[in-house]
């Protein structure tokens, strides 16, 4: 029976996985095709040919679709990592480096948190001049607050730990215990941590793009292709919508599963569950 | 989990010492804490490298200008001040109530920000009461047993909502209950072409039920994914255990012993949420056209309104930290351990 869910949770992460990498691969290849535009076939409905239908310049949903998937992910990769980067020497500084630094840090936590989320995706893709870096830099600069709080309890726990202790009385340096005897001890959280970063800063992506702070509205973003299709919601073409957003849906619930496979084996406790 | 634990550690400690005192050194925490959310605020929107006059005049309209004219204009956008300058004297004027002028609607920042909450208040509202509320029963129906036909349906659902953007929920809303059934409005918050006497608190419901339901949906699962957590703890402590061995009904162990201790975490995400259903409202309110604070900041945010942008982001960190800090109060009367901390100091 444990065997079961081990080998279901593993064909779970493979699975999500080849889908993901599909659907990155297969978008970066298909830029071209996402831009091309063909009048005589402006305002399909979905059908076996056009999956997603198509839009008012002719342009095929589903290959812009995956197209724009396919830069989110990427994105959302970037993004999520530099983000638990920060998080992470933030973390560590604060709880090692002495009060001062931990007040600091603290006080940086509590203001990324004190503002709401969209609001400061906003003010910081307005600091970098909207665009690309824009959507970039406001996604790694804003999802490492609550990571970062996570990892700074975890090193005052460690802190109170008797090898911790040990190392300090043998006159090891606070740096060569932070990063030779902390950091092996923080790497599943901060994997963890990580992981479920991903489908967040999709989502953001997603979201930021929307509103029309993030990419140039003629790339194939699924925030462009969404809300381009919110002016011809009231005319009825339904599939401009539903397609391309249940596809995102998709894909943020593929990263969570993989995420949380993952988890599931990094913790040996609940792996036997 | 282990984060939410961390946190009620923390809190716990510093909860032994609860009084009038603490109240105050939390207030002045908030009041510091409003001081740098808007030095940050200010520094973001002092760099960007968007050009004010560009952006809202227009490169042709710009060539075709006299020099006086661009200077003139330069000055009102202010171009070419010095942050610090610039941060000092915005903030003396903030004090004194003045929030300076919007530069998109021509009118005092206070005025607009006054107008556009009142707007987004009762959608505010309602969606933070109702996805609190319903996220507390869903949790709790979850959490009563792990793994049981709610607890499936309850993470389910809430796993589907927490994976799907806010602004999808409120378009497939509309496309089926405004567009396909013609229930409710398209959009904006009244009806278009009435004048403003002749609108009814009736019309302003009717354009608020499909944005407040949005927020609502999205904001309900992350309340019953994190209410579930406590309560399954609950559910599976010695006490409950002993609680059903004395004979106690599977009802009288949920209202005694499981709603009693999971009210006060519950509390705290109920006021944690406040954060999240203002950036909900955001994307929400730019589907529905809701003439709201959300839908103001993405305009100011895209037509370079500093002064107004400035504005909104210093008006909802202060009801952000408001409520982080009435939860804090709110643990001292409810909480009969720190209570009674009180009356024995």
């Amino acid at each position: 029976m444990t065997g079961n869910k081990r080998r279901m949770t593993a064909i779970c992460f493979i699975g999500a996985v080849v889908f993901l990498s599909t659907v990155t691969i297969l978008g970066s290849f298909w830029q071209e095709a996402a831009v091309e535009t063909d009048f005589s076939r402006k305002n399909l409905a979905p059908c076996a040919r056009y999956l997603f239908g198509t839009d008012w310049m002719g342009r095929d949903m589903f290959i812009r679709t995956v197209t724009g998937l396919s830069m989110s992910i990427r994105i959302g990769l970037l993004t999520a990592a530099v983000s638990a980067v920060i998080a992470f020497f933030l973390g560590l500084s604060a709880a090692v480096m002495g009060r001062f630094v931990d007040g600091i840090v603290t006080m940086m936590i509590d203001l990324v948190m004190g503002v709401p989320h969209m609001l400061l995706l906003i003010l910081i893709s307005f600091a970098c001049g909207k665009g690309f870096w824009g959507v970039t830099a406001g996604i790694a600069f804003t999802h490492w607050a609550s990571l970062a709080r996570l990892i700074r309890g975890e090193v005052l726990q460690l802190k109170e730990s008797q090898y911790i202790k040990i190392a300090e009385k043998l006159g090891k340096s606070r740096f060569y215990i932070a990063f030779f005897h902390m950091a092996p001890n923080l790497a599943p959280q901060f994997v963890t941590g990580l992981i479920l970063m991903f489908p967040h800063a999709i989502l953001h992506e997603a979201s930021i793009t929307f509103l029309g702070f993030g990419l140039s509205p003629e790339k194939p973003a699924i925030g462009i292709i969404l809300s381009e299709s919110m002016k011809y919601l009231a005319m009825g073409k339904w599939w401009l919508a539903l397609f391309p957003g249940l596809f995102l849906v998709l894909v943020v619930l593929m990263f969570h599963c993989a995420g949380q496979a993952v988890c599931r084996m990094i913790d040996p406790g609940s792996a036997h569950e | 989990m282990k984060r939410q634990n961390e946190k009620n550690k923390g809190r716990g400690r510093r909860q032994a010492g609860f009084s009038w005192t603490w109240v105050g050194m939390q207030a002045v925490h908030m009041v510091i804490l409003v001081i740098l959310v808007s030095v940050l605020a200010f520094f973001l929107l002092s760099v960007s490298p968007i050009d004010p006059l560009q952006t809202n005049v227009g490169q042709a309209a710009l060539g075709a200008m006299s020099p006086e004219q661009v200077e003139k204009l330069k000055t009102y956008w202010g171009v070419g001040v010095p942050p610090v300058e610039r941060y000092v004297s915005w903030a003396a004027d903030f004090l004194r109530g003045d929030m300076g002028t919007s530069l998109l609607y021509r009118r005092p920042v206070a005025e607009v920000i006054g107008e556009k909450l009142f707007n987004s208040f009762w959608l505010l509202v309602s969606a933070w009461l109702l996805s609190g509320v319903m996220g507390f029963f869903l949790g709790i129906l979850a959490g009563r047993k792990r793994g049981g036909i709610c607890d499936r349906v309850v993470t389910g659902y809430s796993l589907f909502v927490a994976s799907t953007p806010a602004f999808w929920i409120a378009m497939i809303l509309l496309l089926v209950f405004a567009v396909r059934l013609k229930w409710f409005p398209i959009g904006l918050s009244v009806p278009i072409g009435t004048a403003a006497e002749d609108i009814t608190i009736a019309d302003r419901i009717r354009h608020a039920i499909l944005p407040a339901a949005a927020l609502s949906i999205t904001g309900i699962s992350s309340v019953a994914l994190h209410t579930r957590e406590k309560m399954i703890a609950v559910m599976e402590s010695d006490f409950v255990l002993f609680a059903r061995a004395r004979g106690e009904s599977e009802y009288s162990v949920i209202i005694r012993h499981g709603i009693r201790n999971i009210l006060i975490p519950a509390m705290t995400l109920q006021f944690a949420s406040v954060s999240e259903i203002i950036g909900g409202s955001v994307l929400v309110e730019q589907v529905f056209s809701y003439p709201g604070l959300g839908q103001a900041a993405v305009t100011a945010g895209l037509g370079s309104d500093v002064p107004l942008l400035l504005g909104i982001t210093v008006v909802t960190a202060v009801i952000v930290f408001s409520g982080n800090l009435a939860a804090n109060v709110l643990y001292g009367v409810v909480d009969p351990r720190i209570r009674e901390g009180v009356a024995r100091s």
